[in-house]
């Protein structure tokens, strides 16, 4: 007999040691993330994946799953707090959809429209934060950082450089990169980093590449992201680009 | 690169064993000589240390008695608790500022001195409280700031100054069973060595079965497991806010697997209107070490960590001279009391102006040199915590306390308090009352008690543990202190009527958008929303809307933050709003909805690059709706 | 809202930091457009010669807030019209105006006006007909309530039909995937 967790009306199967969201992506449903990522520790930062685990809230992507667990995923009251999230993500930040390479692409959009976000809702910061166009073949936009630290556990972990990292604290808090110069062309950085192709927004783009798609074919202008859970299911760590 | 800046880098991290965990101490050194970390600087810590630089930007970012950036010979930081702000700190903070023709948050273009605000300084009984250069002066009267003023233009040193500005007073005005102890140093640890099983009871059958598993003779074991019973027996709960247990604290730590143990004290105290751990740890600073070194002796653990939260680093050197007393005496080192085998250290590690290190995660965060983020659980520190060891983290009272019952027994202490809070409780009054300072009552005192004591008249309102805790109004001064009614860390902030609530809580939500520390996305950007909410309200140009807003808020802090700074950052709000709506009334516009900002400003400088003025480069605020 | 099909639905439509692509999608909805005029009757609109917004069952607005002219105007219609909709990406966030936000107005005009290239003798106009400029660009939602949000630069036609159809029917509007698009 295998060890399930009820999801919603779901009976979910699990092996030991998965959390509550590898298990679920693996049977094909989808828990909305940011800051997690099939090849990565948990973060359980983003709180988008929050569920209600026996009633309790809980981040879907730390939560060990356990037999037995009645899960809530699909309900209102976590519908309007992931939109009021997402929003927030928004108004923190400078997302202008229109302008952004990724547009189509990107995984906070695509939770947008999953979850029928209309507008930033919350009054908008419009932060400064000047590009970093230094390097040779990647631009970064901290305009679009929404702190999910995966390029800064990649960096760390998959391409051992510690090219990003945080500093700053609270509303403040920001992607710094390791130079004294503070710019990316000043450190160890390359375009076939792993760190290079984790972000799931437009904050770290490659140059040159932008538009080989065209807008209103991509990735989740076709299909919403929720229908697209399989493609977050866990599977080895590997040390190489490709996007979640 | 000047030698000198070399010496001080290289200096640093040498007498802390050039260990990667001790990034944070050395950057308090390197920031204590040069008042802020030079770039220069921080590549040479990061070198020293074998650290990525922007690991060490990143701590250095973090932390708000660190900075990259230059700040005064002199840096003056006024505390800001509501309380400071009650004694009129503001003004003072202006008046200081014209003094020394600097403006609030800038360097004199001198370089000669910096002047802002920070987080409670945990002197609400004796404020307005400031730091200089990270050293506590209280009672800020006009004329104490004279003289301040006056020695920063005379550039006299610190060391120069005279003394009576840094006397820090105790104000302890009522006395328990723990502020009345009758412990000599090393009382407690001789009573849990000497401790005997009864004949037959379970602590025998463990100690026993423990003896045969683990090769250690059984009267060994029976002195810790005896020990950890009588603190199980005493019915001990935390006394840093959340009440858990203690004695199953310990012994989860103790079982749980893994070669090295830690005990690490919490004295972050960080809570605005608390400040009873500084009293402890000035007065009572063996009975910490002593609770702390029984906590090691029952959990196994050879090393303990003191996290003293940097506005008191002025304890520092008398904490480690106590310590230095102790270990002479033969309480701390190895083979304490001569018993063979019962090795125990403490070292003091120093905060730098983070609130969220007090919560134990973020705080081992910290003691590891890192940003102060609290971790995911599970797993919690009794199996994973400093370097995943297993680590029990309590608060300062919490150890006195344990001190206590390792000398006198579980059944002593539980005498007094009530049947499910054990014990006394130290409360730090402060605010409108005539007589602020601690307070230690049983468990179960009346909050009308209290303000009896401490001299309260008129009181509208106290704020129970801090912002974190609850607000509660004088139809409710009945309830008691005790975990089954109001659980309390041990702050009491009294306001009488002649107080504005609604400018409390606006002070507490500055508090926690500054305290915030961003990981996660609701309380990062949360805490920050409501901030501006309360001040857009304020300022006159708040409407129902603002309300809704706030509720809002609300919702996706208490159900989405990661840890407890989030979940209650709109307790104030909330609490105030519910007992004194007509605070937040009386400020509202009739619309339904005001802009959260200036819109007649928003046209300010194109009105300055136009030069115009006139009626149509202005736009009123609208008359209804 | 409820909507029989008579009296008709009073609707008003303004461009303020905007392009005109909102609009130009509203026209986009082609021979439905006959189908929506059975319903609406248009009050100001760029369409119409209407210059003051009269009282309106709905409004659309489409471009953020970038001069007191603009705050004016959208007065005007959060005043005249019981359901506001904010109509496109500019309206709904500041859109690529928007993007001025992070320079500093000041800056922005000494050099466009003063210092910039082959600007000997430069003066800020300072005609008091002409609007002064906000200090950014702001969504509506900041200055005005607002109804409901459509996002899109621009909207596409299908969404902007399927909105407003869903809300004349009384219906609380719903876009689902493929309408929603904030590009
Ligand atoms: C934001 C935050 C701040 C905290 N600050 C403190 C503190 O300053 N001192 C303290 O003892 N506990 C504090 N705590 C509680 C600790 O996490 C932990 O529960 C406590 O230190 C355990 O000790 P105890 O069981 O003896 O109370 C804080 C918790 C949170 C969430
Ligand atoms: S740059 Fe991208 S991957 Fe890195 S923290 Fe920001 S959003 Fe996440
Ligand atoms: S709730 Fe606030 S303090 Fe706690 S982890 Fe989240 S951002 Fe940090
Ligand atoms: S995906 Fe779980 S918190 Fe971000």
């Amino acid at each position: 007999m295998t060890d399930t967790f009820l999801l919603d009306d779901q009976t979910v199967p699990f092996t030991p040691g998965q959390t509550v969201m590898q298990a679920a992506l693996a049977a094909g449903h989808h828990i909305p993330h940011l800051c997690y990522h099939p090849e990565f520790h948990p973060h359980g930062s983003c709180k988008l994946c929050t569920v209600k685990v026996n009633g309790r809230n809980a981040t879907g992507c730390t939560v060990p799953a356990q037999t037995g667990l009645k899960v809530e995923n699909d309900i209102e009251e976590l519908r309007t707090l992931r939109q009021a999230l997402v929003q927030m993500l928004f108004a923190e930040g400078n997302h202008f959809c229109p302008s952004c390479e990724i547009s189509g692409n990107c995984q906070l959009q695509a939770l947008g429209y999953d979850l029928g976000v209309m507008s930033a809702g919350f009054r908008h910061f419009f932060p400064r934060r000047p590009v970093d166009a230094s390097h040779p073949d990647i631009l970064l936009d901290f305009n679009r950082c929404i702190l999910c630290e995966l390029c800064v556990r990649a960096s760390r972990e998959v391409d051992g450089k510690d090219v990003f990292a945080f500093s700053g604290r609270g509303i403040h808090k920001h992607l710094i990169v390791n130079a004294a110069t503070g710019r990316l062309a000043d450190t160890q950085a390359t375009a076939g980093d792993k760190a290079m192709h984790v972000c799931p927004v437009g904050a770290i783009l490659h140059k040159r590449v932008g538009f080989a798609v065209p807008i209103g074919e991509r990735r989740y202008d076709k299909t919403p992201i929720s229908a697209q859970a399989l493609a977050f299911a866990p599977r080895p760590a590997v040390g190489e680009g490709g996007e979640a | 690169m000047s030698t000198d800046l070399s010496e001080l880098v290289i200096g640093a991290c040498a007498r802390h064993g050039n260990r990667p965990a001790a990034l944070l101490q050395v950057l308090l050194e390197v920031q204590a000589e040069l008042r802020h970390i030079p770039p220069e600087a921080a590549r040479r810590v990061a070198e020293c240390l074998g650290q990525p630089l922007s690991r060490v930007l990143g701590v250095a970012g973090f932390y708000a008695f660190l900075s990259t950036t230059p700040r005064g010979h002199y840096h003056v930081l006024f505390s800001d608790n509501i309380t400071d702000r009650m004694l009129g700190n503001m003004d003072l903070l202006a008046r200081l500022c014209e003094k020394l023709w600097v403006e609030r948050g800038r360097l004199s273009s001198d370089g000669l001195v910096s002047v802002d605000t920070t987080s409670c300084t945990g002197m609400c009984d004796q404020g307005p409280a400031l730091l200089i250069n990270g050293l506590a002066i209280p009672g800020v009267t006009p004329e104490r700031l004279n003289l301040i003023a006056e020695l920063i233009l005379a550039r006299l040193p610190l060391e120069s100054w005279p003394r009576e500005l840094f006397v820090i007073q105790d104000h302890i005005r009522r006395k328990d069973m723990l502020l009345n102890h009758d412990l000599a140093p090393g009382d407690a640890l001789r009573a849990s060595l000497a401790r005997v099983c009864e004949p037959g009871s379970p602590v025998e059958a463990a100690a026993n079965e423990r003896s045969w598993r683990e090769g250690i003779p059984t009267g060994a074991l029976c002195a810790t497991l005896g020990t950890l019973e009588e603190i199980k027996r005493a019915n001990l709960r935390g006394r840093g806010g959340a009440g858990f247990t203690t004695g199953m604290k310990w012994e989860a730590c103790r079982n749980a697997p893994g070669p090295d143990r830690y005990v690490v004290c919490n004295a972050d105290e960080g809570e605005p209107g608390t400040f009873k751990d500084r009293v402890l740890l000035s007065v009572h600073a063996d009975l910490v070490f002593e609770g702390m070194t029984v906590a090691g002796y029952v959990i196994g653990a050879r090393q303990g960590f003191l996290y003293l939260r940097g506005e008191y680093r002025y304890l520092l050197e008398p904490l480690r001279a106590v310590l230095a007393r102790r270990r002479a005496a033969g309480l701390l080192g190895r083979g304490i009391l001569g018993q063979t085998g019962f090795d125990f250290e403490i070292d003091i590690h120093l905060g730098a102006g983070a609130y969220v290190c007090g919560e134990e995660s973020a705080l081992i965060e910290s003691l590891e040199g890192k940003r102060g983020i609290p971790r995911n659980r599970p797993p919690y520190p009794v199996t994973h915590g400093y370097l995943q060891r297993p680590t029990v983290v309590n608060n300062v009272e919490t150890f006195c306390a344990a001190a206590l019952i390792a000398r006198h027994g579980g059944d002593w202490y539980r005498r007094v308090g009530t049947d499910r809070s054990a014990g006394t409780k130290l409360l730090s009054v402060s605010g409108d009352c005539a007589r602020p300072g601690i307070y230690e009552y049983p468990f179960g005192t009346t909050v009308r008690q209290v303000l009896a004591d401490c001299g309260a008249e008129n009181t509208q309102a106290v704020q129970i543990s801090g912002p974190s805790g609850v607000c509660i109004a004088a139809g409710e001064f009945d309830r008691r202190i005790a975990f089954e009614d109001l659980p309390t860390a041990g702050a009491f902030t009294v306001f009488d009527q002649g107080r504005d609530m609604f400018e409390v809580a606006r002070n507490y939500s500055h508090f926690f958008a500054h305290e915030s520390c961003g990981f996660c996305t609701p309380c990062r950007v949360g805490t920050t929303l409501l901030r501006d909410t309360l001040d857009k309200i304020a300022a006159g140009h708040g409407t129902r809307h603002d309300l809704a807003e706030i509720d809002r808020l609300n919702r996706v802090l208490r159900m989405g933050s990661h840890c407890g700074l989030g979940h209650t950052a709109c307790n104030p709000t909330l609490d105030t709003l519910k007992r004194f709506p007509q605070a937040y009334e009386r400020r509202l516009k009739a619309m339904d909805f005001v802009p959260a900002f200036d819109l007649d400003g928003a046209l300010a400088p194109a009105r300055r690059m136009t030069g115009r003025d006139d009626a149509a480069a202005h736009l009123a605020t609208e008359a209804r709706e | 809202m409820n909507a029989p099909a008579r009296p008709r639905v009073r609707l008003a439509t303004t461009s303020l930091a905007g392009c005109f692509g909102c609009h130009m999608s509203l026209l986009d909805i082609d021979e439905r457009l006959f189908a929506l005029l059975d319903r609406v009757e248009f009050d100001r609109t760029p369409l119409t010669d209407i210059k003051a917004c009269g009282p309106c069952d709905i409004g659309l607005v489409e471009g953020g807030a970038s001069n007191a002219e603009n705050v004016e105007v959208l007065r005007e219609f959060r005043r005249q019209c019981r359901i506001l909709i904010a109509l496109g990406a500019c309206a709904v966030n500041g859109g690529l105006p928007a993007q001025r936000n992070h320079l500093d107005l000041e800056d922005c005009l000494t050099q466009v006006y003063l210092t910039g290239p082959g600007m000997q003798n430069g003066r800020i106009p300072d005609d008091p007909e002409l609007p002064l400029v906000l200090d950014k660009v702001y969504p509506l939602h900041e200055i005005v309530r607002v109804d409901y949000f459509i996002p899109g630069c621009p909207p596409s036609a299908d969404a902007i039909w399927a909105f407003l159809t869903q809300l004349l029917a009384g219906q609380e509007p719903v876009l689902g995937h493929g309408l929603i698009a904030y590009d």
